[in-house]
């Protein structure tokens, strides 16, 4: 069973852009920016710098029950609706809990929890702290609730390596798959954490917008005038199988996961490597079997930072030559830990429609930029073709994924 | 001002609903909290504190595990008021 093929046969998120699926795809066509002014009172009490974000277009609270919103974290309710919404759309495969995996990552875990129960030990009291504080916030919190949500009993891990954790969710489940460890297996990323905090730390680091009187045309990958990458929220979880397992039960096929190149800075904490991600890239490739001139599109990393744009496009000029590039961040803002699991999607989805999602607000293209970016929604070709999943976490994880036609 | 029973057991049944999210109505004074209800001893420090909150009582560790049934909080509750 080594090296089976892997096909994605379900898709769920909830984003920026809309609380599921078809309606973020349609969002996302359509150029849909996802970035809006934080209404919250907490963005005027510590007078932040950054007073936007791209919050969940549907809040968690509008489709989960009292109690779910109660004993998860924002980040937990967030993937649950996702994977739901996943496994519905494979047709609720009826497989044997001893061959069923989880795998979701994030970057934070459940920050909202534990800034929430921090607060209230200070002001109330140790007896106020609720007791499933722990569970909550811990980061495998999430699958850890998805495995008992569908009886995965193969084994449920938790990927966490900052704003890859997604991408890498995905090659870790493809990896249980090759390996003989599970037949299907649900993985994705999630994170919720729009709050003081991390908006006060990532300011410090300089690495957030500041287009405070112009949120939707903050995210700006590729422009000359990027200044930053603009805080998202959200979940994206995919349905991996056997591919013999999925046609044996006559599982419906979006496109499949054909190769995954993971590689490691070894050098600087938060500055990217386009080394480290052209290697990512070609390893992604050789697990795939294939050959640059296979691959037509690229969804990029492209947080719309001044350092990391042009070195991720240089690098996949570098492995790929001229592919059609496309910086979805642009709408959704950044998910961290999220990001490379809805990314996935958004590639799983451009090979499936023939159709390469816009990069907005690229108004003045950096003169460095090497790439052919799409700024409006570009036809793919007919045929078997390839796409390319990049994503980059602080901590120097570079994780690339290579997705097929069904 | 002190909650009548009639209060506190609704007081406990909206908390308990919350929590569990069991119906409010399923929440009857002869009802166990493990036996009947289902609810873990996590679920339940959880609707210790929302009780204490709710009813201005402390109700002590000790106590929690003296509370078998729904009856059981009422009476303890009524009583530990001022």
């Amino acid at each position: 069973m080594s090296d089976a093929n892997v096909v994605v046969t379900g898709l769920g998120t909830t984003s920026p852009l809309g609380g599921n699926v078809a309606d973020t795809w349609a969002a996302a066509l359509a150029g849909t920016p996802g970035a809006a002014t934080l209404e919250h009172d907490w963005v005027e009490r510590y007078e932040l710098p950054v007073r936007f974000a791209a919050e969940v277009a549907v809040e968690p609270a509008e489709v989960l029950s009292v109690p779910e919103t109660r004993r998860m974290d924002r980040s937990a309710q967030l993937a649950m609706i996702a994977a739901r919404e996943a496994w519905a759309d494979a047709g609720t495969p009826e497989v044997d809990g001893l061959r069923l995996g989880v795998v979701i990552g994030t970057g934070l875990g459940g920050l909202w929890t534990l800034m929430n129960a921090w607060d209230t030990l200070k002001e109330r009291g140790p007896r106020r702290v609720l007791p499933l504080t722990v569970p909550m916030l811990m980061p495998n919190s999430s699958a850890a609730y998805v495995s008992i949500e569908l009886g995965a009993k193969a084994g449920t891990h938790a990927t966490v390596s900052a704003c890859a954790s997604g991408a890498e969710a995905i090659a870790y489940a493809k990896e249980m798959i090759a390996t003989g460890r599970a037949d299907v297996v649900v993985a994705g990323g999630t994170e919720a954490c729009i709050h003081a905090l991390p908006i006060a730390a990532f300011a410090r680091m300089q690495a957030l917008s500041t287009r405070n009187d112009s949120p939707e045309t903050a995210s700006r990958p590729y422009d000359e005038t990027r200044d930053g990458f603009v805080l998202g929220e959200g979940a994206g979880v995919v349905v991996l199988e056997r591919e013999e397992y999925a046609r044996a039960r006559g599982a419906r096929v979006h496109g499949r996961i054909a190769g995954a190149g993971l590689s490691s800075d070894a050098g600087d904490i938060a500055a990217p490597d386009s080394a480290g991600q052209a290697r990512a890239m070609r390893d992604a490739l050789t697990d795939a079997g294939l050959t640059p001139q296979d691959v037509v599109h690229a969804n990029a990393h492209a947080t719309s930072t001044p350092a990391g744009d042009i070195g991720e496009a240089e690098a996949i000029h570098s492995v790929l030559g001229d592919v059609v590039v496309s910086g979805t961040k642009s709408m959704t803002g950044h998910l961290l830990g999220g990001a490379g699991a809805l990314e996935t999607i958004f590639t799983v989805l451009a090979l499936r429609d023939r159709v390469a999602p816009p990069t907005i607000n690229l108004t003045t293209p950096d003169p460095r930029l090497p790439v052919d970016v799409a700024t409006a929604p570009r036809p793919l070709p007919e045929g078997d073709i390839a796409a390319l999943n990049n994503s980059f976490g602080f901590g120097g994880h570079n994780v690339s994924l290579l997705v097929t036609t069904a | 001002m002190a909650f009548t029973e009639q209060e506190i057991l609704a007081g406990l049944a909206e908390i308990v609903n919350e929590e569990t999210g069991l119906p409010a109505d399923s929440v009857e004074l002869d009802k166990s909290f493990t036996d009947d209800l289902d609810i873990d001893s996590l679920s339940m420090m959880t609707i210790v504190t929302q009780a204490e909150d709710k009813f201005g009582v402390t109700i002590p560790d000790d106590e929690v595990k003296n509370l078998v049934t729904v009856g059981d909080a009422v009476s303890f509750i009524a009583g530990a008021q001022a």
